[in-house]
């Protein structure tokens, strides 16, 4: 317990001399305080009552108009539609319910539209109108228009909604917008926002918000007693917002989409010389234009509980096993880093044990593929060959190697929220599973297994790579903010240094040969007007993003393997460089890689990469 | 204090000692409380929820104020350094919860109750600095000094980070005006006044100098309040509005609840920040006078309980909490008459809200508990 205090008179002349002088202080800074407003009230009370009283000025908010996006070709992905809307002046009703209940015996209003306005209502700031009704059709207006006396703070207005014309097909490169919530409104400028009521959400609305947005103009009105605007007096206009245009091709992005047929997956094509996105589907998507004025509880827990998660972007946020389409990088990093040489060859019997120990690691072909080189381990998609490499090279070099072509990074693509997924390494297991490295491990990683995990825009960005010979320029959807282009973002540590030049094209040469040769697991789809270097990939496990839980029940009902495919084409100077995953889809070679060629057609062929 | 079995002689009060309240000062509160009831009526367009809700509020802060009485002056000696050590940790807290969930982050959730942690710290700090300079030889010497400054500066750095400028303006105040009673050097003071005056003048003539120590939107407020037409429709037009409803006013005032640029929604924030423009825009000059006498007469009531008191912790404490009454009173009129920048500090005891309300009548209960508790004679 406290120590009993005594009467203790040290200090206290010098306390009552400061407490003086506090009053005095504190008399002086009243002082000044009753000054400025003898001042404000005495001084200058004809200045300011005149502003009060004869000369009322309310400044109101114009919100700027949002800018488009179009893709490659001028196409329109989003845009702003003038609709007009049945809106509530909340301050100006008395009885919300008794309003509401009237509205509906000339305008019938749906359970939806009314929830959705409380709502609304309970997250708009003071002062603002909100919508009940949306896009009215010229009857409703009508019929509202002769009753209009009776609704008191009722009124139609024309507002701006944003429109997605390609709707499913673009929804995850675009994104939407949507009414701005609380967390939104602390993190933005609200004079900017003043009357702005949506804000990106997801996608490219998201990422370029600032670009969009525009600058918010302003309104000077006099208003009467009542409030009532009299006339406009002055009038900043708003500056609208900033169109982006797109290397992202939409006829493009339909070829592939519809080319995955019934499967769910992802395509994304990268045009090489550039850098620029011209395909990112996300399959299944969603209608977007469903979330720009709010979507019903219902609609949304039917698309967010959907076990095929269509508002996910697998392209950009999802993470698959890579499986075989990582084999050429992993053998140039074995080449590259001198584990082996390119006349190196080993005889595969169809398996694989550490040291002719231990665990039995199975090649996919039982009987094994024989005396296999650099080159026929690619276009035969040899397991042991690629086992017994990576057991050499040990997970150090593999890892810091496959590093350099972003795997486990972020590309730095222009897209919210994009997943590193996981290249992984002896300190990564430790840190996330708490255990140490295995030899094991390295012979699963070996073959893109394991603990490997890519994103599809990843493996299209790391084929671009190798194709374009080391050099490194992030990935991006958009051309021109306006009519600046977005500036090239290439990587600081770009290209990839070359070793030896020969190692490259032994990998390249075996990618081509999965197309070409006799016996190669691509060779559908060698055409006579173009060639194609490829590698194809079956993966073995059920996956998305690293942070995402699956529901256990729904994975054993879809044990297939993802079938992928990696491409780039034409071989001679590749111009376009594409990722495929078909989700279950089996093989690699059966399913994806005609994905890959129906875009290549369609790009080479048809389009011609029209600008 | 009875432990020595002496009892001491009744001491000489102004006032009556009530349950240990001090009557002359709680009669101040109670009226600055109804005023400030009567214009929070008016500025909310009498809006009745409103005003039941800050009536609630006023009941649980009398409540504290009477509970801080009763404590008496050794036991809050006593729990000054834990309450300190609390309030460093939950700042420390709030601010890694703010880091995971990215942005401002001032309030911490306990589940059953949400509060500002800055808000205790606002009476833990010179609560802390008391304790720590009532053994020490007065006027403090350079060391002391040194140590209570960090005393006072890691809670308050702690809140700019949150970032909350104005509260933590509040706090390093609260500190700072105890190691005035102390006796810190004047000429150190007239030294800190004429840097400070110094790099108000930097920043007036090069703006840029302010990115250094201040957030985009604070900055942004401050050089507002030196040109407040460049934001015509942001801060800069906090301060117009306010000013034309308080000129406006004039010496008798438009009347209560004729206030139009307050009822026409020109005022932001109304009936909390800027309610002491509702008051001057509608009770004038006269009314402001008046109120402003008011709070004068219940800080000297402060300042002479410290003047009285009998031990040097008692003396630091209730001097420091008094003169903290008024900085907020007048961080708040100046912020509002367009002299100070917007810092968002409330009128205190008037504009709605019950976080500041509380910490304020705590405050007040522990002067009373000063006054009405005596101390052992030797």
């Amino acid at each position: 317990m406290a120590g009993p205090e005594r009467i203790n008179k040290s200090g206290l002349a010098l306390f009552r001399s400061r407490a003086i002088m506090a009053t005095l202080l504190v008399v002086g800074a009243m002082t000044i305080i009753i000054s400025r407003m003898m001042w404000l009230q005495v001084d200058n009370y004809v200045h300011y009552a005149t502003l009060s009283a004869d000369n009322r000025i309310k400044l109101l908010p114009l919100p700027p108009p949002r800018g488009n996006i179009y893709d490659r070709a001028g196409r329109v992905l989003a845009k702003n539609i003038s609709t007009v809307d049945l809106l509530i002046d909340p301050e100006q009703v008395q009885d919300m319910q008794a309003t509401i209940d009237q509205i509906n015996t000339i305008l019938p209003l749906s359970k939806e539209e009314v929830d959705r306005f409380k709502r609304q209502k309970r997250r708009t700031r003071r002062f603002q109108k909100i919508p009940i009704k949306h896009n009215l059709s010229d009857a409703e207006m009508a019929r509202f228009a002769v009753e209009r006396h009776r609704f008191r703070g009722v009124e139609l207005g024309v507002t701006q909604r944003r429109n997605y014309p390609y709707s499913e097909l673009t929804a995850h490169v675009v994104g939407y917008i949507g009414r701005i919530n609380e967390r939104e409104l602390e993190s933005i400028d609200q004079n900017d926002y003043a009357g702005t009521t949506h804000i990106g959400k997801t996608g490219l609305e998201k990422f370029y918000e600032s670009h969009l947005h525009g600058e918010v103009g302003v309104k000077k009105v006099e208003i009467d007693a009542a409030g009532q605007i009299i006339r406009t007096l002055e009038v900043t206009p708003p500056i609208p917002g900033k169109d982006l245009h797109l290397y992202f091709d939409v006829e493009l992005q339909r070829t592939a989409t519809d080319a995955l047929g019934e499967h769910n997956g992802s395509v994304v094509s990268i045009e090489t010389a550039t850098g620029g996105i011209l395909t990112l589907v996300s399959k299944p998507s969603f209608n977007p234009n469903s979330f720009v004025n709010g979507i019903g509880f219902s609609e949304y827990n039917e698309l967010r509980d959907a076990r095929s998660r269509p508002l996910f972007n697998r392209a950009v946020n999802g993470s698959y096993p890579p499986g075989s389409t990582v084999k050429p990088f992993i053998g140039l990093a074995g080449l590259e880093q001198g584990v082996v040489s390119i006349n190196h060859r080993i005889s595969c019997a169809g398996s694989y044990r550490i040291k002719g120990r231990g665990r039995k690691f199975r090649d996919w072909k039982r009987s094994g593929h024989g005396v296999v080189s650099i080159d026929k381990a690619i276009y035969r998609s040899c397991d042991v060959y690629f086992y017994d490499l990576a057991h050499s090279m040990g997970i150090r070099k593999f890892h810091d190697y496959l590093d350099k072509f972003h795997f486990g990074r972020r590309t730095g693509i222009d897209m919210p929220r994009e997943t590193t997924a996981i290249l992984p390494s002896p300190e990564w297991k430790k840190g996330r599973h708490g255990e140490n490295w295995y030899p094991g491990d390295t012979v699963n990683v070996g073959i893109g297994q394991g603990y490997f995990q890519v994103s599809p825009l990843q493996l299209a960005y790391a084929t671009t790579i190798l194709a374009s010979d080391g050099r490194r320029i992030a990935p991006r959807l958009v051309a021109r903010i306006g009519d600046t282009p977005t500036l090239e973002k290439v990587d600081s540590n770009s290209p990839i240094e070359k070793v030896d030049e020969h190692n490259w094209e032994a990998v390249l040469e075996g990618m081509v040969h999965v197309v070409e040769t006799v016996g190669g697991t691509a060779r559908r789809i060698r055409n006579d007007d173009y060639r194609i270097g490829g590698k194809t990939g079956t993966a073995q496990v059920f996956s998305l993003s690293e942070d995402e839980e699956y529901d256990e029940k729904g994975l054993r009902k879809e044990l297939l393997d993802h079938a992928l495919f990696i491409a780039f084409a034409p071989v001679e100077t590749p111009e376009i460089s594409i990722s495929v995953i078909a989700e279950h889809g089996g093989h690699g070679g059966s399913t994806s890689a005609p994905v890959a060629k129906a875009v290549m057609d369609q790009w080479f062929l048809e389009s011609g990469g029209s600008e | 204090m009875e432990e020595y079995g002496y009892s001491p002689p009744p001491q000489k009060r102004s006032g009556k000692a009530l349950l240990h309240l001090d009557l002359p000062l709680l009669t101040g509160l109670l009226l600055l409380c109804a005023f400030g009831l009567l214009m929070l009526y008016s500025a909310s367009d009498s809006d009745m929820g409103l005003l039941k809700r800050q009536l609630l509020h006023l009941g649980f802060a009398f409540g504290i104020l009477f509970i801080a009485a009763q404590i008496t002056p050794s036991v809050l000696r006593f729990v000054s350094p834990w309450l300190y050590i609390g309030a460093l940790l939950l700042l420390i807290g709030v601010l890694v919860m703010g880091e995971i969930g990215k942005g401002a982050q001032r309030w911490l959730d306990l589940g059953f109750i949400r509060f500002q942690p800055s808000e205790i710290a606002k009476l833990a700090v010179p609560m802390m600095v008391c304790w720590f300079l009532a053994t020490r030889k007065l006027p403090i010497r350079p060391l002391t000094t040194i140590a209570a400054l960090v005393l006072v500066l890691l809670p308050a750095a702690l809140i700019v980070r949150q970032p909350d400028l104005g509260t933590a303006l509040l706090v390093g105040a609260a500190g700072l005006l105890v190691i005035y009673f102390a006796g810190f050097s004047w000429k150190l003071i007239i030294l800190l006044v004429v840097v400070l005056g110094v790099a108000v003048l930097a920043v007036v003539n090069n703006p840029d100098l302010l990115d250094l120590v201040l957030h985009e939107y604070q900055k942004k407020r401050v050089l507002t309040l030196f040109n407040p037409e460049n934001d015509p429709l942001g801060a800069g037009y906090h301060i117009i509005q306010s000013k034309i409803a308080i000129g406006s006013g004039g010496i008798y005032g438009k009347g209560w609840l004729n206030g139009t640029q307050s009822h026409l929604e020109f005022l932001p924030e109304q009936h909390t920040d800027f309610i002491f423009a509702v008051i001057s825009e509608e009770l004038g000059l006269i009314g402001v006078i008046t109120m402003l006498l008011l709070y004068m007469f219940i800080i000297l009531r402060g300042l002479y309980i410290a003047s009285v008191a009998q031990t040097p912790f008692r003396r630091l404490l209730a001097g420091a909490l008094t003169l903290t009454f008024f900085i907020y009173l007048l961080v708040n009129t100046g912020m509002v008459s367009g002299i100070l920048p917007v810092v968002g500090v409330p009128l205190p005891l008037i504009s709605y809200g019950g976080t500041s309300l509380v910490t304020i009548m705590a405050g007040f209960g522990m002067i009373m508990s000063v006054h009405s508790h005596s101390a052992a004679r030797y």
